[in-house]
């Protein structure tokens, strides 16, 4: 619609409307709670109506018109909600719920058609819930109030709604005065909000232009509530307060006495008052100076007083390249310290040139901390839209499910949280779908028939663990196999030798699972293949454990974040590579009578168990040099599997920054990427995670083989 | 020429700001609240306000009314922004003394438009608004 379609109006739309949709998500959750419990608020409905009206507004300005249609509908059902038109009902929450998953799909499409929205179908379900509309021909209570003209002059509709609806069911308003410094306005009324969140309404804030100073505003709030004056006069938490109750002009309880200070609660005498001194602004009207003045004293005057920004995180890759340069730049100046220090005449010039790198690298250290920490974001913001799923999914199959989240601080790189989102939901589709039983047959268990199902997340080392934890039928292994067998996944004989862990792993495997198999062992494995794969791509891993009726938990591993690493550079036929510092556990030199074989694979023994030993040499292809006589191990772990990369040389530890590479040698197998060392030197970064893959099937065996324990 | 945009969307405030800095080279600040807007209006001249009506906390009807009785803002032009169906609004907020006003959606061709022809208007006196009014988004 707007034909200035600067890209980065839009991308101001999209963050908007996205903040928007988010919150909305939230509040539906705590409204559906809320609903449950009989707690449910005008206040909610208001805040998701002023939402939705938001989104509508900025929906039309930027060419959205699906997302304008659907928040009008939506408007229209929340301000029949408001006006308690309609009854709030699970169903009446679906609706709602379903706007709001559409907004979503449709801030995910370039295209709004593309969303695949059926809007006819929707605005069907919208015109269910609608009540019938009032005729509305009684005579407006507003008229009966004793407010001021000019007061309800100034009330938008909707404030006025609010007003009216109150009045009719017998509210009392309220109309306090206030006096509030200017500077911390934002703080007084979300405190003001706060106290009176349980007991009352705010209508509306009708600044007035008098009395006070320009540091000071005297304001009057209109509220609706059912308390008393003095519950209300004690609740508010500023000095100098006055609380009245507006009368009914109908001989209500009592007649308009006096106030404490009448000329700031009366709007009526505050406008006489104003226009008979028109400089009533300050009092006098303010000299030149006194305005440059106040200027200066005040530098937040013009600008805004939000103190967060939007980031485009392409803008943080690329201040974390810069890092990455710099940290090269460091090295540089590094190496030149130390050709120094070897020349007498220049070794006072080497000692001063090392401090200064030394400083250098400590703010370069905390620059690149900052940089790191402005990528992080709580898990959540992934958990919430989550909580959405688990109600959504529980209904569809007539589930109980109660969520139970913890971690939800647990703060993870932001590129993370986004491609998290989907296996996530797969996998708490799948636990609700197929894991948690009905009620009757949890009862018939001796089960609670709600099902419990456990979201956590915490932070281990430079790894984020998040466990999804189910109480429902847990996964039979013996079917897994019976399945695994029958899809061709696994031989029968390479089957019996399978570890319990390995069995439970077989879920993931690509063509385990299609939708026929899932009823057969109450279970997973819907599309498991591509949640692994979509970890994986993370840098991450997934496992799997259960126990027939008891439950079945998945525990995901992640790395903190994904800009810059440390990493081990170690050197292979005279190449070197970076193998993430994350996943590295130890390096120790290499002793080729402590291989073993087994099935045909080489595996070392490390203190009592076993792991595979990945011989980079051959693995990469590049046997062209003959290996030196003292070789190391470097043990890489992810979750609870492990490996040994066999290297030539250890290079030392060095902070890095992965490039990806380009889309044509996106599916080279076994790296993440490519990072560049500085003096023209570049590195491939290997992929831990698909290496331990890669001899994963094998290590339980092993282990079992070995006789040791975990 | 300097305009204050009080609005709490900030995907509003962007487009207005691209529309008028760009067609008309006009100073343009912000004010995300009726409260921000109260704190820079004792200490700032505008030559027009553009105040979207349906904020929370102090709507700007309430803002347009404060204006008014300012004797430093009295001669301000006051652009109200509302959504289609709040007519109400809108006459309440020319009856108040705002000049003009735009309905949500409207093109930066319309705003510049209307700002242009707002601005050009130099009658200082009392802005009782109706003269202007009454005019929608149809004029760019």
């Amino acid at each position: 619609m707007a034909r200035d379609d600067d890209s980065g109006l839009r991308d101001e739309f999209l963050a908007e409307a996205q903040e928007i949709v988010e919150a909305l998500s939230r509040d539906l959750l705590v409204l559906d709670q809320a609903e449950k419990e009989g707690t449910t608020s005008a206040e909610q409905i208001n805040d998701l109506f002023r939402s939705v009206h938001t989104l509508k507004g900025i929906a039309g300005m930027f060419g959205h018109p699906t997302i304008g249609a659907i928040a009008h509908s939506l408007e229209d059902l929340l301000d029949q909600l408001r006006l308690e038109k309609v009854a709030l009902t699970a169903e009446v929450l679906d609706v709602l719920f379903e706007g709001v998953e559409h907004f979503q799909r449709l801030l995910q499409s370039e295209e709004e058609s593309e969303a695949g929205i059926d809007l006819d179908a929707f605005a069907q379900r919208i015109g269910q819930s609608l009540g019938v509309q009032d005729g509305g021909a009684t005579e407006d209570p507003l008229r009966a109030l004793g407010l001021e003209e000019a007061m309800l002059s100034v009330l938008t509709e909707y404030e006025e709604h609010r007003l009216r609806a109150n009045v009719e069911q017998g509210v009392t308003i309220f109309r306090v005065g206030l006096r509030l410094p200017l500077l911390s306005i934002d703080e007084s009324l979300e405190s003001l909000k706060e106290k009176l969140r349980s007991l009352a309404e705010i209508i509306t804030y009708l600044p007035s232009m008098d009395g006070g100073d320009a540091e000071h505003i005297e304001l009057v709030v209109l509220i609706a509530s059912t308390s008393d004056k003095e519950v209300l006069e004690a609740a508010i938490p500023f000095e100098g307060t006055s609380v009245e109750e507006v009368n009914r002009r109908d001989g209500g309880p009592m007649s308009l006495g006096p106030v404490e200070e009448p000329q700031t609660t009366d709007l009526t005498d505050l406008i006489a008052a104003a226009e008979a001194a028109p400089s009533s602004l300050t009092h006098a009207p303010p000299s030149a100076a006194q305005l440059s003045g106040a200027n200066q004293a005040d530098p937040l005057s013009v600008r805004s007083v939000s103190n967060t920004v939007r980031v485009e995180i392409d803008k943080l890759d690329h201040l974390m390249n810069v890092v990455g340069e710099l940290a090269i730049i460091r090295s540089a100046i590094f190496r030149i310290s130390e050709r120094f220090r070897s020349e007498s005449a220049m070794r006072e010039l080497s000692i001063e040139l090392h401090r200064i790198n030394r400083g250098f690298e400590r703010n370069l250290l905390e620059l690149q901390n900052g940089i790191l920490d402005v990528r992080m974001v709580p898990l959540g913001q992934v958990f919430d839209k989550l909580a959405r799923i688990v109600r959504q999914a529980a209904r569809e199959h007539g589930k109980e499910v109660r969520l139970v989240v913890s971690g939800k601080d647990t703060e993870v790189d932001k590129l993370i949280v986004e491609e998290l989102s989907d296996p996530l939901m797969h996998i708490i589709r799948n636990a609700i779908d197929h894991g948690i039983e009905p009620p009757k047959q949890r009862d018939m268990a001796g089960k609670k028939p709600t099902g419990t199902l456990a979201l956590s997340a915490y932070q281990r080392g430079k790894h984020v663990v998040i466990e999804v934890e189910d109480d429902g039928g847990g996964i039979d292994h013996e079917a897994i196999l019976r399945v695994g067998i029958e899809r061709g996944v696994i031989t029968r004989d390479a089957a019996a030798e399978l570890s319990r862990e390995e069995i439970y792993n077989l879920i993931f495997t690509a063509g385990f699972s299609t939708k026929s198999s899932v009823s057969d062992l109450s279970g997973r494995g819907v599309g498991m293949d591509v949640v692994k794969t979509n970890i994986a791509r993370l840098g991450g891993i997934i496992d799997v454990d259960s126990e027939p009726g008891i439950g079945t938990k998945f525990t995901i591993t992640l790395p903190v974040t994904l800009a810059m690493i440390s990493a081990l550079l170690v050197r292979v036929a005279g190449r070197e590579f970076a193998i993430p510092i994350t996943s590295v556990r130890e390096a120790l030199v290499f002793e080729e009578s402590e291989i073993r074989m087994v099935e045909a694979r080489e595996m070392l023994t490390l203190r009592g168990s076993s792991l595979p030993l990945c011989r980079l040499r051959e693995f990469f292809g590049i046997a062209d040099a003959p290996p030196p006589e003292r070789q190391f191990v470097v043990v890489a772990e992810i979750g609870s599997r492990r490996v040994g990369f066999l290297v030539d040389e250890l290079d030392g530890q060095q902070d890095i920054v992965i490039k990806s590479f380009g889309p044509s040698l996106q599916k080279v197998k076994g790296f993440a990427g490519a990072t560049d060392l500085g003096d023209q030197r570049v590195a491939l970064v290997i992929d831990v995670p698909s290496l331990v893959e890669e001899s994963g099937m094998q290590m339980d065996r092993a282990r079992l083989w070995a006789g040791g324990g975990v | 020429m300097r305009i204050l945009i009080v609005e709490d969307s900030n995907a509003m405030r962007a487009f207005v700001r691209a529309a008028l800095e760009e067609g008309l080279e006009a100073e343009v600040n912000e004010a995300a609240s009726g409260f921000e807007a109260l704190r820079i209006l004792p200490r700032e001249r505008f030559d027009l306000a553009i105040v979207d009506v349906n904020m929370p906390d102090i709507n700007g009807l309430e803002l347009v009314a404060f204006m008014r009785k300012s004797e430093a803002h009295r001669g301000t032009k006051i652009l109200m922004i509302s959504t289609e169906a709040a007519s109400a609004d809108r006459e309440r907020g020319l009856s108040l003394g705002a000049n003009d006003y735009l309905s949500k959606p409207f093109t930066a061709e319309a705003l510049r438009a209307k700002v242009a022809e707002l601005v050009s208007k130099t009658g200082k006196g009392d802005a009782s608004g109706k003269d202007e009014g009454g005019l929608s988004d149809g004029s760019g």
